[in-house]
């Protein structure tokens, strides 16, 4: 036993950690579950077996077994709840075994990945089965999902449509009976004192009444399960933070300009609630392993992954844009470590009268 | 009241409840048998001056200091010095100790001890009794005290700073006499002042001991002005670097002390000890000690003379009671544990601490997961986790261009890595191998 200090520490184990972020999943995944039924539930109980059988055959192999550490369940969990139910079960099979043997140990296991692991299985989904992702075209009887809704009005509509709300009015896209009534409620109730209205729509967007990922439809339960990581700490609040802000701005003045709405007319309610943003925002871009070390290097990596998510949404060939642009601030992870490691104490500097730089030395000696 | 705390770095670690910080200071029984180790702080030994056989008195010099790191060391109890053996001190350290063993009478204990005057001693006189009392640094950095508030401090020291944060968990002896013993340590204070002649004087107080605040301050009456802040209960406000940087807003630079800024702390048990050597000119043989932890019976802070091993001391609070986890010397951020019960309390030693399992939260250790979490603790703006990888793969230069000597082994990313990564091992490894 070292003697050496500390001699107690916090509650906080890794395996904890893990455990409480895929708890914490539960309830947006029991709503998808409840909404599509039997098919959601197969897409993440084969992701999640995908996921816990690689790592238990590394484990094996290794002879060190890592399953205990709960960082495959929590893979798979969140590779299964980024799908469409409608998916084919070798979908997610191969999505969770890439993302585990490919991205996660080739790279040598928790924390040697500098890639996130889930992110990753998705996004490999995404360019290989790409219309199974979207829920278009197969086997005919599939919904969409309302990016893909709102893409296909957008190539027959011309000239400003509405906004992506009014889009989705014009195709007859449903809007639920919660929705209005709530909706009406909030009209009549609480935004008439500050003179404002809400379209139909957000609502469905906000509870999960609309098709997409079996996973991140209902903002409203993964806000619930991520209060919970925040105040904990379990996930850091500075890149959800940052994500939001610069999704928020840039989407607020350049999200109107493919509906032909001009600047500064973008929907960010819309944008934000819908395609698994906020399930990015919480869940992909905060993971410990290769998200940023220091606070300012994680305020510019969230800030850099929503202003990515913006521009794969908009003007991307695939969908998953949040997956995608966490990917790409990986890779720059090393060089934000690095470029805003915090200042050490002790070493601040002030420019001499004469030229060169030396520390300073507080309130000097006595004359 | 302002409320302070330094900016970067810091944690609240788990503030487990026990009832030591409000019960009063007990005295302990004197220990049959003393064990004193000649090396009291972080210098060398002492010089031995007595040999087996003789007879010491209470408070007789028995180790003369040799050097500025060092301070004398006094016999705490009359006896018979038995034997001189080396000991192993809680941070690894062998030292060489007399064995006393109790025989004879007592010359201080239970009398009322008499005023000594000092307002009319010179400053050299004062330096002198301080030394000759042999005090330290009590509160954890052990430096002696007359080397700290000597001429050449007092010709830099502007702002004097009153160091009550006390911020280690469980920790609260300091707390304790600030509440019993205000009027003991203002006059330290006066002591001290009178020494360094600073042009400000704060007093820092941990915000958690409102009625340490109250009682201070009430003795606070000579028309002399000092400030009181109360600091926060972050840890490790109670470094000097984390102090000064609250209370002044000074930093001390990378490469330098305290006194380069122009700044001296002083903590308050060590006031009281100054207080003790220059007022009732008793020598440093005895302290305050929190005994706490959930594995102890009866919790609470014990006068205990030096070199009184640990087990009588744990005996006196009702013995062990839970299974033991751990027992700590010292803070549970910065102490050692140790599993020997002869271990003898020495002039430093804040604390002895019983911890349970859910206490301590061991686990195995993991991969590090680079979850950041040890940079964000770290006070001194480090990245351990590097820092540490450095020292692994045998790069201790390169830990060193990062700042390996900045560390000040507080502690703090030790506590909060998830994967319970021994950091502070690695980066002291990384020290001692360069
Ligand atoms: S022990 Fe050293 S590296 Fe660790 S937090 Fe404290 S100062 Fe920083
Ligand atoms: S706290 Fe531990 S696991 Fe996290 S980065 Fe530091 S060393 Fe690695």
């Amino acid at each position: 036993m070292s003697t050496n200090p500390p001699q107690f520490h916090d509650r906080a184990t890794t395996g904890r950690m893990m455990w409480a972020v895929a708890l914490s999943l539960l309830p947006a995944a029991g709503w998808g579950v409840y909404r599509y039924g039997t098919p959601a539930l197969s897409v993440i109980v084969v992701a999640v077996g995908a996921a816990v059988i690689s790592e238990g055959v590394i484990g094996l192999i290794r002879r060190r077994p890592t399953l205990r550490d709960g960082s495959a369940v929590l893979a798979g969990l969140l590779i299964g709840m980024a799908m469409p139910p409608w998916v084919g079960l070798h979908v997610p099979v191969t999505a969770a075994i890439f993302a585990m043997l490919v991205v996660k140990w080739s790279f040598g296991g928790l924390g040697g990945n500098w890639m996130n692991a889930a992110a990753g299985g998705l996004v490999f989904a995404f360019y290989s089965w790409n219309r199974q992702m979207t829920g278009t075209g197969v086997d005919g009887e599939s919904s969409a999902t309302v990016l893909t809704t709102v893409r296909g009005a957008l190539e027959t509509a011309s000239g400003p449509v509405g906004g992506p709300v009014g889009l989705l009015r014009a195709v007859g896209y449903p809007v639920s009976s919660v929705d209005v009534s709530v909706t009406d409620w909030m009209n009549a109730r609480v935004l008439t004192v500050v003179g404002a209205n809400l379209p139909g729509g957000y609502v469905d967007l906000f509870l999960g009444y609309v098709d997409g990922a079996i996973g991140d439809g209902s903002v409203a339960l993964i806000l619930i399960g991520t209060i919970a990581l925040v105040a904990t700490r379990v996930i850091r609040w500075e890149i959800p933070a940052a994500y939001f802000a610069s999704y928020a701005i840039v989407t607020r003045i350049f999200g109107g300009l493919v509906f032909d709405d001009g600047y500064m007319a973008g929907d960010v309610l819309f944008h934000t609630l819908s395609g698994g943003v906020v399930f990015a925002m919480f869940y992909l871009a905060p993971d410990l392993s290769s998200a940023p070390t220091n606070r300012s290097a994680m305020l510019v990596y969230g800030a850099g992954v929503g202003v990515l998510t913006f521009l794969f949404r908009f003007y991307g060939a695939y969908p998953g844009s949040g997956a995608f642009a966490v990917l790409v601030m990986n890779t720059l992870v090393p060089l934000l470590n690095r470029g805003f490691r915090p200042r050490r104490f002790g070493t601040r500097r002030r420019r001499d009268p004469g030229g060169g730089v030396r520390a300073i030395a507080g309130a000097g000696r006595k004359p | 009241m302002r409320t302070v705390t330094f900016p970067v770095g810091g944690l609240y670690p788990v503030r487990h409840k026990h009832a030591a910080h409000r019960s009063a200071i007990r005295n302990a029984i004197l220990p049959a048998v003393s064990i004193v180790p000649l090396r009291q702080s972080h210098g060398p030994d002492a010089e031995l001056c007595v040999a087996p056989g003789d007879k010491v008195g209470e408070g007789t010099r028995i180790g003369r200091a040799i050097g500025d790191l060092c301070a004398h060391v006094h016999s705490p109890i009359p006896g018979l010095v038995r034997e001189i053996r080396p000991v192993t001190l809680p941070d690894g350290v062998i030292s060489t100790a007399a064995v006393i063993d109790l025989a004879g009478s007592f010359d201080r204990l239970g009398k009322v001890l008499a005023r000594h005057e000092w307002k009319t001693l010179r400053p050299g006189t004062l330096l002198r009794l301080i030394e000759d009392a042999g005090v330290v640094g009590m509160s954890g950095v052990s430096q002696p005290t007359h080397t700290a508030i000597d001429a050449r401090a007092a010709a830099s020291c502007r702002w004097l700073i009153v160091n009550g944060a006390e911020s280690e968990p469980y920790v609260c002896a300091d707390h304790r006499l600030m509440v019993e013993h205000p009027a003991e340590i203002f006059e330290g204070l006066q002591i001290v002042e009178r020494l360094l002649a600073p042009d400000r004087v704060t007093v820092g107080i941990g915000a958690d001991k409102r009625d340490a605040m109250r009682r201070m301050r009430a003795h606070d009456a000579d028309g002399r002005r000092r400030d009181y802040v109360r600091l926060s209960v972050k840890y490790p406000q109670g470094d000097e670097r984390q102090l000064i940087r609250a209370v002044t807003g000074l930093e001390v630079p990378s490469d330098g002390h305290a006194i380069d800024v122009g700044c001296v702390t002083v903590s308050a048990a060590t006031l009281y000890a100054i207080w003790e050597a220059v007022v009732t000119r008793k020598p440093l043989y005895e302290r305050v000690v929190t005994v706490a932890g959930n594995g102890v019976a009866r919790p609470g802070n014990i006068k205990v003379r030096i070199g009184t091993p640990i087990g009588g001391l744990l005996a006196e609070c009702g013995g062990v009671t839970d299974p033991v986890a751990r027992i700590v010397i010292g803070g549970p951020l910065r102490g050692y544990a140790t599993t020997d019960l002869t271990t003898p309390v020495l002039k430093y030693t804040t604390a002895v601490l019983v911890l349970t399992a859910t206490e301590v939260n061991a686990a195995p250790t993991a991969g590090c997961i680079r979850c950041g979490r040890c940079a964000e603790a770290c006070p001194m703006g480090l990245d351990p986790a590097r820092l540490y990888k450095l020292v692994a793969h045998g790069r201790s230069g390169d830990a060193v261009d990062h700042g390996l000597y900045d560390c000040t082994e507080c502690g703090g990313c030790g506590y909060v890595c998830p994967s319970r990564i021994p950091l502070v091992d690695g980066l002291r490894d990384g020290k001692a191998n360069r």
